[in-house]
């Protein structure tokens, strides 16, 4: 018995469905259902009924910038975020991160929406947003809701999003005044890999290179994207040297709760968690040589 | 369900289900086995196709969203007994040895051309990281794309 798919044109028309279907299954760019719905394709219960693309409504898409502030729309594609100057200028540790997720097809197909609602512990576009200080919002037939990415994300898998509702955009304020824009991600291979950790920070450096604002996010090592404001007021203030960063790794390793899986350790993830805060020092502006980041 | 698109420049019906996987509606409705399964998962990158000129994966793409685009598969892109330029490339270089990854590799690469007509060797490699290959070590898919850049007649 084969699947209905339908593909609205407008919200209304998706609201419409919602509201007929209320368990069709929602989906963008499907690299993330429909790798999941994969090993059930034979077990046709445990299958949703009704698919529903969004691909088409062209108010779930574009990048629109405000006077303070910029919206992703949520079925907006990785690659289109990527390429986006406005993105670029304003938030390059998004740009960074979002060249390390996936592959180039994954980019063309998946959406940011998307990866925020699949809310994997390793997903890509988290770590940034979260240092970013990000909000989403989320629209219903007759309501909607704006919060911080950091209380929508509930857990593994678990994103807040309430019966009839769909997430609509990402709000990220501009001019954040930092001016150093960082992320790396760890994984088993340069692409298409599930991340075993990810740090991405933004530091407003002083010339004479002191730290004077910095936030910092790590992704893989907790349920959720793990952001500590006593790492950060802990680093505010001094310089950044090889010195100050090592002090601060203890801080981390207490920040985390990692588990072991598939691809690394919870042991490991740790201790490679602190050693990202390591790679800050590239930054220095006070004479650092050591090994510059691919990507970054 | 009737689903209408155009397929390699010509306008194209199917009369499929919704859910049919696009891999599935080329290769087993159509006939068209240039596209290879390698995962299933869009990991391998072997069943890339273009829709409205951008590489994507036919292996996560449902027949349903087909409606109104513009597909190009690998049958596509040779025009009678000549070769597209890309095609050429791979061969002349010889970067084809068992082919299940080429198909996939060659509209891949089609696609990264079209944004960047002039890429390095390094954005070659960060171009093809979608698509895996068993056989050749990459070095001559990279001679290839990199030829087929030079080559001013494309």
């Amino acid at each position: 018995m084969a699947r209905e798919v339908l593909l609205p044109h407008t919200i209304d028309d998706l609201w419409e469905i919602i509201r007929s279907e209320p368990g069709a299954r929602l989906y963008a760019g499907g690299t993330d259902l429909f790798v999941k719905l994969r090993p059930q394709a034979h077990l046709p219960s445990s299958s949703p009924g009704t698919l529903v693309c969004l691909d088409r409504i062209e108010e779930l898409k574009g990048i629109h910038e405000e006077d303070r502030l910029v919206c992703i729309r949520a079925c907006t594609t990785h690659s289109e975020i990527m390429w986006d100057p406005v993105i670029r200028r304003h938030f390059p540790v998004l740009t960074k991160a979002l060249r390390l997720l996936g592959s180039p097809q994954v980019r063309n197909m998946g959406t940011i929406g998307g990866n925020i609602c699949t809310a994997s512990p390793a997903g890509d576009t988290l770590t940034p947003l979260y240092a970013l200080g990000a909000s989403v919002e989320t629209r219903s037939c007759d309501s909607g809701r704006l919060m911080p990415l950091k209380s929508f994300i509930l857990g593994p898998g678990k994103a807040a999003l309430q019966e009839g509702e769909v997430l609509y955009g990402i709000w990220i304020t501009k001019d954040l005044d930092f001016n150093i824009h960082h992320f790396e991600k760890v994984g088993q291979r340069k692409a298409l890999a599930i991340a075993i950790a990810s740090m991405a920070a933004l530091i407003k450096l002083s010339d004479e290179g002191v730290i004077e604002k910095i936030r910092l996010a790590w992704g893989s090592v907790a349920p959720t994207v793990v952001a500590s404001r006593a790492i950060e007021n802990a680093l505010t203030g001094k310089p950044l040297t090889e010195d100050v960063l090592r002090d601060a790794m203890p801080l981390v390793a207490d920040a985390l709760s990692p588990i072991d899986d598939v691809r690394a350790s919870a042991g490991y993830r740790r201790r490679v968690a602190a050693n990202l805060l390591l790679r800050l020092l590239q930054y220095s502006n006070t004479g650092f040589e050591g090994p510059r980041v691919q990507g970054t | 369900m009737k689903i209408s698109f155009v397929l390699n420049g010509k306008k194209r019906t199917a009369d499929v289900q919704p859910d049919m996987r696009v891999v599935d509606l080329l290769r087993e409705h159509l006939h068209l086995t240039g596209t290879k399964e390698g995962c299933g998962s869009g990991e391998c990158g072997a069943c890339t196709i273009l829709v409205d000129g951008e590489s994507r994966l036919s292996c996560l793409m449902l027949a349903a969203q087909l409606e109104g685009k513009r597909i190009t598969t690998i049958e596509g892109l040779s025009k009678g007994k000549r070769l597209h330029p890309v095609q050429e490339a791979f061969v002349e270089s010889g970067a084809v040895q068992c082919g299940f990854c080429t198909p996939g590799m060659v509209m891949t690469a089609v696609d990264m051309l079209s944004r960047n007509p002039d890429p390095s060797r390094d954005e070659i490699r960060e171009g093809i990281s979608g698509n895996l290959c068993r056989c050749t070590g990459y070095q001559k898919i990279v001679d290839a794309i990199e030829a087929a850049a030079k080559d001013k007649s494309r």
